[in-house]
């Protein structure tokens, strides 16, 4: 089946699991929004949503409606289509980083090897960034098309915490990739399977530095002051209204999802169940169990993320300069000067 | 100046130490804190279907009273409508005509009476004016509307029905409703 020397199953193959992996990146973001407002009620003590359906598991589905039938305001002062190009970058942008995410090992399906990761590339680590650094064009477009003084500070506020945070990031995965030495997520999940020990062993500074700075990324608390609500009026969202504001709750979810599976991919070990040997079973299922493995690890790590939002307040803009530059930055150099002599003395 | 009590406790203005600068130890404290809080109990009243016991004191909705052979006790003395600090209450008086004696226990009574629950303040007083024990506050509340005319309780949403003809509506009216 070669036509135009294209393999045209593979290219029918991947665009199937693109559009699966999208189809349940949206459904569980849903659902994460669900899991938002229950985990911070437990935290709380309240019972949180029960109303809609069983254990008010319907409740995403009935937001959802919401947002689709509210009014869809477009001020007049805007510039109008970067205003709608806003939100679509946003979504587009954190959807796009689950491209290069390992989900599990290879399944066998109608005499085909089906990798269950949508492209294996040898620099997958590096278009993470790049598409993570995209994400915040999203809210800075949405933010200055709104013509409005808190959403255009609220922009700004994001373009600089998503740079300074940047710097940090790629300083704490630069000593990962010292010690992993391939830039291709694949291989690094590869490499911590099957008896080997997960790369937190061998980082655990560089993690919680990447942890913090994922966060930042994210835009949640403590660091989600471009919505500060207090100061900002709710910053780029605030013109926003319908399913455009949708999108852009969405785009947090699913950074929050994303930067989940590539923190559990690159130092837990991805789709690795620990003391469990998955040559022992079908190939197929132990894809299944890989992908479960990782999903799980997905769940812990979101949990962590609201866990963590619903115990502390957010900081305060120079703090969050201060941690970023003055803590963050020489903590990862720090990391990456230690791994750099580790790996000089074993030579 | 001497302190009042000995609770007062000095400010610890201190600059920070290393391990309070990190931040990380005082938040993994607070998670501890909020994860505790995962298995507390709720408190949670879970209204429509769960409803808090009032204590029997509680003065909620008006309810216009009948005596023991079912006739309505009161009146149109007005003494309530002149208690209320709210000024929620209106009636009309009127006379009761012949054969009309199995209805209302004197020769007078209510032709109307109106108690604007938005106005109510539900301070009791009107229980307290009357002189015939015909107005009374029960233990349950206004329920919500849609309409500020809704609000407006005439005879037929405050009188007490008429037990000896309809026995089961009492414990209606009482709050009591299963």
């Amino acid at each position: 089946m070669t036509l135009l020397a294209f393999d045209w199953a593979f290219i029918i193959e991947k665009l199937i699991l693109i559009v699966i992996i999208v189809l349940t990146t949206l459904l569980i973001t849903l659902y994460t929004t669900f899991g938002e407002r229950k985990v911070a009620a437990i935290l709380q003590d309240r019972p949180g949503p029960n109303r809609a359906g069983p254990f008010g598991l319907l409740q995403p589905l009935a937001d959802g409606l919401k947002l689709i039938m509210k009014e869809e305001i477009i001020p007049n002062a805007s510039s109008r289509w970067l205003f709608i190009i806003g939100p679509g970058l946003a979504m587009t942008a954190s959807l796009m980083t689950c491209a290069v995410i390992p989900w599990g090992t290879a399944i066998h399906l109608f005499g085909r090897t089906i990798e269950l990761q949508v492209a294996d590339v040898n620099i997958g680590i590096l278009y993470i960034f790049a598409v993570v650094s995209m994400g915040v064009y999203g809210i800075m477009i949405g933010g200055w098309a709104s013509n409005n003084k808190f959403s255009l500070m609220s922009a700004l506020r994001a373009a600089s915490q998503a740079i300074s945070y940047e710097i940090a990031m790629g300083l704490a995965l630069i000593a990962l990739l010292m010690t992993t030495g391939t830039l291709s997520l694949k291989t690094i999940v590869a490499d911590q399977t099957a008896g080997h020990w997960w790369n937190i062993v061998y980082q655990p500074l560089g993690f919680v530095i990447f942890f913090i700075c994922a966060m930042a990324e994210c835009n949640r608390t403590p660091f989600d002051l471009p919505e500060a609500e207090n100061e900002l009026n709710f910053g780029y969202h605030q013109e926003y209204s319908s399913m455009k504001l949708g999108f852009f709750l969405f785009a947090e979810y699913v950074n929050m999802i994303m930067s989940s599976a590539i923190m559990a991919s690159m130092y837990f070990g991805g789709y690795d169940l620990p003391f469990f040997d998955e040559t022992t079973v079908a190939p197929n299922i132990a894809a299944m169990i890989g992908l479960g493995t990782l999903l799980i690890k997905i769940v812990l790590f979101v949990f962590l993320f609201m866990w963590i939002r619903w115990t502390i307040p957010r900081f305060r803009y120079d703090q969050l300069m201060n941690l970023g530059w003055k803590k963050m930055i020489p903590l990862a150099l720090l990391n990456m000067l230690l791994t750099g002599a580790l790996i000089l003395s074993k030579l | 100046m001497q302190a009042l009590t000995n609770k007062s406790i000095a400010v610890n203005r201190s600059p920070m130490t290393f391990w309070e600068r990190l931040y990380l130890i005082n938040i993994i404290k607070g998670m501890m804190i909020t994860f505790s809080h995962m298995f507390k109990k709720q408190p949670t009243v879970r209204y429509p279907e769960q409803k808090r016991e009032f204590s029997p004191v509680f003065r909620g909705l008006h309810v216009l009273n009948r005596d023991e052979e079912g006739r309505e006790n009161c009146t149109a003395c007005g003494l309530c409508a002149v208690a209320c600090p709210a000024e929620a209450i209106t009636m009309e008086a009127a006379e009761r005509m012949e054969g009309e004696e199995h209805l209302y226990r004197e020769e007078k009574y209510a032709a109307k009476y109106e108690i604007n629950m938005l106005r109510c303040i539900f301070c009791g007083l009107c229980e307290e004016a009357c002189p015939k024990d015909a107005i009374y506050l029960s233990e349950t509340f206004a329920p919500a509307n849609y309409t500020r005319k809704g609000f407006i309780y005439d005879k037929n949403d405050l009188l007490i029905p008429n037990t000896l003809t309809d026995t089961n509506a009492l414990a209606k009216a009482k709050g009591v409703e299963a």
